[in-house]
C-alpha cells in the first residue's frame, strides 16, 4: 500500500475493510471510495459576516490542498462528503472563482457525492449528487450519528482524544457506528469525554487519534 | 565661566551652591545642535539639562513652547515637574511648565495644543500622538531645545526609535531645534550620542564626575545557596539584618514574579514589623504611587523592586542596593548601584546575592566587571521597520506628504540612517495597501496617491484608529491566577492570557514556584486547585530579556578554569572540584558535551555559554536535529550556561549532531512553526498597524489578537513568504528572544573542538538543570513513540484488540 494508507488503521466494520487515514479521513479500498467530513469551506468568509472580524480566506485553499493530495495519492472513483461542506449556504454560494474551479477540478470525472449537513442543508450548486443520506453495501453514511444507528458512517463532532496529554482529531468506532473527525482546517473539536460522545458511543468504544500515524486506543471517556 | 541671568546667580548663592562643572559645559554648548552628558543619576543631571532653558526663557520673551523634555517614564516627567517648578518659583522666573501624559485630561491635552507652555514634559508616545496632528506645524512654532533624559534606556527599545523619528519630523518643522541627552553610565556613549543627533550633526559628550568607586560586595550568608532556582529565599535573615542596619535599602530582582516571591518570605520573616514596599511594573498605580510617595517622605526602610526602579526616579536616602540574583549584564548592575547614595564623595553600597549555586560563579565575574569598569553591551542594531511604519502611518495622519521628502527626515535619524530608499518604499507600500496577499481587503487599503504624487490616508476617518493604536509597548494581556475557593484571597499571579488559551481542564503548570491543575475560567480569572504532580504537563516557550551578557560569560569560563577557587565559598569550590574530577570543565573555544543515561532516558547536556535565550534555542535546534538522526528526543531545558536534552536514544556522534549547515537549515524551518515567531509576528504586526488592538468603542482582547494574528500569519507565510512583515519577525526573532547569533558566535569560536563525553552518571554541573523550571516537551518521534507504546499497552489490557479485526 502507499505511503498514506501505510500511515492508516485498516479494520473491518460490518464486513467492509476500511481504512482510518492519519489525515482525518476514511478510506474503503475495495469501492474505490473515499470519505471526508467536515470541511467547513469558507469558514472565514462566514466569520467575516457574522463578527465583522474579517479573516483571510486561505483555511479554505488549506482544506482542499489536503483534499487534493489525497485525491491524488488514492485516486478514488467516489468522494462522500459527510455534511458540514460548507460553512453555511451563503458559504457554497461565494466561494472566490479559484476555490471553486479546484474543487470542480476534482469532482471531475467522479462520483462526488454531498450529505448533507446542519450547516449546510441545500445542495451547493457545484455539481455532484446532493443526499440527506447515502447507503453503500451494508453502511449508511449520514452527518449525525442516530442512537440506533448500524453500521452508520458520520461527522457532525469534530471528535479528538487524548493520548499522553496530547489531544488531536480522531475517528471514534464501536459495534455500530463510526464518527469521523472533522477534515477542514481551523475547525476546533469535542473531546471524546464529553457528555454528548460519552452517552453516543457504548462502553467498548475505541478512539482512532490522527496524525503522522493512526494510533487506535481505547476511547478515553 | 558663562554669564548667569542675575535671578538664577543669585538662586545659587543664596544656598551657596556653584554651577558644577558638567552644568558649565551644558551652558557653554547651549548652541551646539546636539549634546550628550553622561551623569550619575542625582547628581545635578536635570538641571544641567534645563539651565540654558531657564536662562534663556529668563527675560520673559519667549512665546510659546520652548523645551520639550521626554521621559521614558510618566512617573518621571510628574518627579521632574515637581523638582523643576520649585526651583523656577524661587528665582522668580516667568516660566509656564507643565507636564502632558497619557494621565492627562483629553481637555487640558486640547488646550496644550492650541497654547503651549513654555515648558513640556512628556513621554515618546505621548509626543508621537501630538506629532500626528494637522496642527503640530502651530503647537511646535517656536520650539528651540529637546531633552531627551535617560538616552541610554530609550537607545536601546523601539520607543527610542519612535521618539527619534518623531524629532525627526519635528526637526522639519523646526529648524534650529537642538537636542540634549541625558544619559547614565553606559558601555559605548558614542552609539547613544548617534542615536539622539540628527544624522550626521556631530554630538560632544561630556561627563560628570562619576564620583568615588562603588562599593560592592557578596552577602556573606551563613546557609549555601540552593542548587537551581531564582528566589533566594535562603538569603532573607540575611537580607533582613541588612536592612536593620541600614536606613533604605533597595532590594533589586530580576523578574516581578521573583519580586513577589521575595516579598512574601520577606514579611513572613518580617518580626519587627520594619516597613517594606514592594514596586513592580505589574502593580496597579495607585498601589505604586502609594510606594513611591512613602518612599519619598522616607517611611521605608526597604522597597523589593524590578526593573521598575531602574530609571531616574529620586528616591531621596538610599544608603544601600541589594541585587537578589545574578545581574545577568554588568551595566545595569552599575546603573543599579548607582541608585545608592545620591551624594558627592560617598560610596555607592551594594550587595549581590546568588540565587543558586552556579550563581555564585556568576556574581563574583559580575563583581569583577564592575569594579574593572568592564561594561558589557551589544552594538544598537537598525531601527526596525515595524516603527517605521507606524511614523509613515502617523505622518499621514497629520497630512499629505512626499514620498522623498518623508524619506530625507527619517534618513536623518541615527538609528534609520542606513535605510535604503528600496526598503523605505516597501514600508510605504505596505502602509499604503497590506502587501501582495491583502491587497484585496478594504481594511488594510489605507494610503492612496495624489495625481501630484503626494500620498494621503484614503479615509481620513482612519486617523482616529491609527492614533488609538499608536506606540510601541507590547503588553501583554493577563489572567489572574486564583486557587479554586478562596475567592477574594490573594492571586498567585498572572499568566499570559495567550497561554491561559491553550489550557485544557486538567492541564498542570507552574506559576509562583508551585504546580498547579487547571480547574476553569471564572470571570476572567483562572481558577487552579494545587496538585502534588512531580512535573508540570505544560511548559512555555519562555524568553528572558535577562540572558547572560557575552562578556560575563566569558569571565565565568575564566572562572571555572582557574586551578582553585580561593574566592568562592566552600560550598561552591567543592561543587566545581567534584565536576572536575567527574567530567571536564568547560573551555572557552571550545564546545563539552556530556552525555550520560539517567532515570530511564538518555540525556546530553552541551555547555554552550551562551546566554540562557541562545541555548533555549540551540535545545530547539538540536531536538530537531536528533528527531532526523532517529534519537527519539523527548524534551530539554536550557540555562545561561547549558542546554540539557533527554529522550529514547544515546547520542554517539556529537559532530554529526551540532552539524552547522543542518543547524542553519533546521533553524529556518523550525522558526516558521514556532510560538516565538508568532509571538514576535504579533508585535511587529501591531506596531506596524496590521492588527488593531484598539478599536472604537471596543477592545481587542489578546485572545482574539492572538487568534487572527496567528491566521495571519500561516497565512503570510503561505501565500506571500517574503511579506514585510514576515522579514521583520525574522529579524527580530534572530536577534531578541531566539538570539541565534549567539549560537553562531558560539560556533565560530568552537569550530570543531567539540568534545563528546560518555559518563556513567549525571554530572554536579547538569545535575541543576533537572531542577530548573520551563521544560519544553518536543512533540515528534519521541513522543509518537511512547504514544504507540501506550496505545498498545492498552489496546491488549482492555481486550478490545480484537474488536475491529
Amino acid at each position: 500500500m502507499n505511503t498514506t494508507s501505510s500511515a492508516g488503521y485498516a479494520f473491518s466494520f460490518h464486513g467492509a475493510a476500511l481504512c482510518a487515514l492519519g489525515a482525518r479521513a476514511l478510506w474503503w479500498p475495495q469501492e474505490t471510495t473515499l470519505i471526508a467530513s467536515d470541511l467547513h469551506l469558507g469558514k472565514s468568509e462566514r466569520v467575516a459576516r457574522r463578527t465583522g472580524v474579517s479573516l483571510p480566506p486561505y483555511e479554505t485553499r488549506d482544506t482542499l490542498d489536503r483534499l487534493e493530495g489525497l485525491i491524488a495519492e488514492l485516486s478514488p472513483k467516489r468522494v462522500i462528503c459527510l455534511g458540514d461542506s460548507f460553512d453555511d449556504d451563503r458559504a457554497a454560494n461565494s466561494l472566490g472563482p479559484q476555490d471553486k474551479a479546484r474543487l470542480s477540478a476534482l469532482m471531475q470525472g467522479r462520483h462526488w457525492i454531498w450529505v448533507e449537513g446542519n450547516h449546510d442543508p441545500t445542495p451547493p450548486p457545484l455539481g455532484g449528487e446532493a443526499v440527506a443520506q447515502f447507503s453503500l453495501g451494508s453502511l449508511i453514511f449520514r452527518h449525525i450519528a442516530t442512537p440506533q444507528g448500524v453500521g452508520e458512517i458520520s461527522g457532525h463532532y469534530h471528535p479528538k482524544a487524548s493520548l499522553r496529554g496530547q489531544s488531536r482529531p480522531a475517528f471514534l468506532m464501536d459495534r455500530n457506528r463510526l464518527i469521523l473527525p472533522a477534515f477542514g482546517t481551523y475547525t476546533g473539536g469535542l473531546r471524546s469525554t464529553d457528555p454528548a460522545l460519552t452517552a453516543l458511543m457504548e462502553k467498548q468504544a475505541l478512539a482512532i487519534l490522527t496524525g503522522a500515524r493512526a494510533l487506535p486506543c481505547p476511547m478515553p471517556r | 565661566m558663562e554669564t548667569l541671568p542675575p535671578q538664577i546667580m543669585s538662586w545659587f548663592s543664596s544656598r551657596g551652591w556653584s554651577v558644577h562643572p558638567h552644568q558649565q559645559d551644558m551652558l557653554r554648548r547651549k548652541d551646539d545642535p546636539a549634546t550628550l552628558l553622561i551623569a550619575p543619576t542625582g547628581g545635578g543631571k536635570t538641571m544641567a539639562g534645563f539651565l540654558p532653558t531657564l536662562c534663556e526663557l529668563a527675560d520673559g520673551r519667549h512665546d510659546g513652547l520652548h523645551t520639550l523634555y521626554v521621559s521614558p517614564l510618566k512617573a518621571l516627567a510628574t518627579d521632574i515637574k515637581r523638582n523643576l517648578t520649585g526651583p523656577v518659583a524661587e528665582m522668580g522666573l516667568p516660566i509656564r511648565i507643565e507636564d502632558r501624559t497619557g494621565d492627562t485630561s483629553s481637555a487640558r491635552k486640547r488646550r496644550q495644543r492650541a497654547d503651549p507652555p513654555h515648558i513640556l514634559l512628556t513621554t515618546p508616545e505621548s509626543l508621537a500622538l501630538m506629532v500626528s496632528y494637522e496642527d503640530a506645524a502651530r503647537t511646535f512654532k517656536g520650539l528651540q531645545r529637546v531633552i531627551v533624559d535617560e538616552v541610554h534606556a530609550l537607545a536601546e527599545s523601539k520607543r527610542g526609535d519612535q521618539l527619534m523619528l518623531a524629532l525627526s519630523r519635528l526637526q522639519a518643522l523646526c529648524p534650529d531645534l537642538r537636542r540634549v541627552g541625558l544619559s547614565a553610565t553606559v558601555d559605548d556613549p558614542a552609539a547613544i550620542a548617534n542615536r539622539l543627533a540628527r544624522h550626521p550633526d556631530p554630538c560632544p559628550i561630556y561627563m560628570a564626575d562619576p564620583g568615588p568607586a562603588p562599593d560592592i560586595r557578596m552577602l556573606d550568608v551563613a546557609e549555601a545557596p540552593p542548587w537551581a532556582g531564582g528566589g533566594a529565599a535562603y538569603s532573607i535573615p540575611a537580607v533582613l539584618e541588612q536592612i536593620r542596619a541600614h536606613r533604605t535599602t533597595l532590594i533589586f530582582h530580576n523578574t516581578r514574579a521573583q519580586a513577589e516571591i521575595f516579598f512574601h518570605n520577606l514579611w513572613l520573616a518580617n518580626d519587627e514589623g520594619l516597613p517594606i514596599g514592594i514596586h513592580h511594573g505589574s502593580l496597579d498605580r495607585v498601589q505604586r504611587e502609594r510606594v513611591e510617595g512613602a518612599m519619598v517622605r522616607g517611611e521605608l526602610r526597604a522597597v523589593v523592586c524590578t526593573g521598575s526602579l531602574d530609571l531616574g526616579i529620586d528616591w531621596g536616602d538610599v544608603d544601600l542596593v541589594i541585587q537578589i540574583g545574578a545581574p545577568k549584564n554588568v551595566k545595569r548592575l552599575v546603573q543599579r548601584i548607582g541608585r545608592a547614595n545620591h551624594r558627592y564623595n560617598a560610596p555607592s553600597k551594594a550587595l549581590l546575592v546568588p540565587a543558586n549555586r552556579f550563581e555564585v560563579v556568576e556574581c563574583r565575574a559580575a563583581l569583577e566587571a564592575a569594579l574593572a569598569g568592564d561594561l558589557d553591551g551589544d552594538p544598537l542594531p537598525p531601527g526596525p521597520r515595524d516603527v517605521l511604519c507606524q511614523h509613515i502611518l502617523i505622518a499621514a495622519c497629520a497630512g499629505a506628504f512626499a514620498a522623498d521628502d518623508l524619506y530625507a527626515e527619517i534618513t536623518s535619524a541615527g538609528a534609520y540612517a542606513g535605510l535604503t530608499r528600496p526598503e523605505f518604499d516597501a514600508c510605504l507600500e505596505f502602509c499604503a495597501t497590506g502587501g501582495y496577499a491583502l491587497r484585496a481587503y478594504d481594511q488594510w487599503q489605507r494610503l492612496v496617491q495624489h495625481p501630484d504624487g503626494r500620498w494621503q490616508l484614503r479615509d481620513p476617518r482612519a486617523a482616529a484608529r491609527i492614533r488609538m493604536n499608536l506606540g510601541t509597548i507590547q503588553d501583554t494581556d493577563t489572567l489572574k491566577v486564583r486557587l479554586r475557593r478562596s475567592r477574594g484571597g490573594k492571586p498567585l499571579g498572572e499568566i499570559e492570557e495567550g497561554f491561559a488559551a491553550t489550557l485544557t481542564p486538567g492541564d498542570t503548570f507552574l506559576i509562583a514556584g508551585q504546580i498547579v491543575r487547571y480547574e476553569g475560567l471564572r470571570d476572567m480569572t483562572v481558577e487552579v486547585t494545587r496538585n502534588a504532580a512531580r512535573k508540570p504537563k505544560v511548559a512555555t516557550f519562555n524568553g528572558t530579556k535577562f540572558a547572560t551578557s557575552t562578556q560575563l560569560s566569558e569571565r565565568i569560563l575564566r572562572i571555572l578554569n582557574q586551578d582553585h577557587w580561593p574566592d568562592l565559598p566552600d560550598h561552591t569550590a567543592e561543587w566545581l572540584t567534584l565536576h572536575r574530577e567527574v567530567s571536564q570543565m568547560p573551555r572557552a573555544g571550545r564546545l563539552l558535551v556530556e552525555s550520560f543515561p539517567h532515570d530511564g532516558r538518555e540525556y546530553i547536556c552541551a555547555y554552550g555559554f551562551a546566554g540562557r535565550n541562545a541555548q533555549q534555542t540551540l535545545g530547539l535546534l538540536l531536538t530537531k536535529r536528533m528527531e532526523e538522526l532517529g534519537l527519539d528526543p523527548l524534551g530539554f531545558v536550557a540555562s545561561d550556561y547549558a542546554t540539557l536534552i533527554w529522550g529514547l536514544e544515546p547520542v554517539q556522534d556529537a559532530d554529526a549532531l551540532l552539524d552547522r549547515t543542518a543547524l542553519r537549515e533546521g533553524l529556518e524551518g523550525w522558526l516558521a512553526e514556532n510560538a516565538v515567531m508568532k509571538r514576535a509576528f504579533r508585535g511587529a504586526a501591531t506596531i506596524a498597524g496590521l492588527i488593531e488592538r484598539n478599536l472604537p468603542g471596543q477592545r481587542k482582547s489578546g485572545r482574539q489578537a492572538t487568534f487572527s494574528s496567528d491566521i495571519l500569519y500561516d497565512t503570510l507565510r503561505k501565500y506571500d513568504p517574503d511579506h514585510l512583515l514576515l522579514d521583520i519577525t525574522r529579524e527580530e526573532a534572530l536577534r531578541g528572544l531566539v538570539d541565534f547569533g549567539r549560537i553562531e558566535d558560539m560556533m565560530d569560536r568552537v569550530g570543531d573542538r567539540i568534545d563528546l563525553l560518555r559518563l556513567h552518571r549525571i554530572s554536579p554541573l547538569a545535575a541543576p538543570l533537572l531542577l530548573e523550571v520551563g521544560k519544553i516537551p518536543i512533540k515528534g518521534a519521541g513522543v509518537e513513540r511512547l504514544m504507540a507504546q501506550e496505545a498498545e499497552t492498552l489496546m491488549r489490557a482492555s481486550g478490545l484488540a480484537d474488536l475491529a479485526q
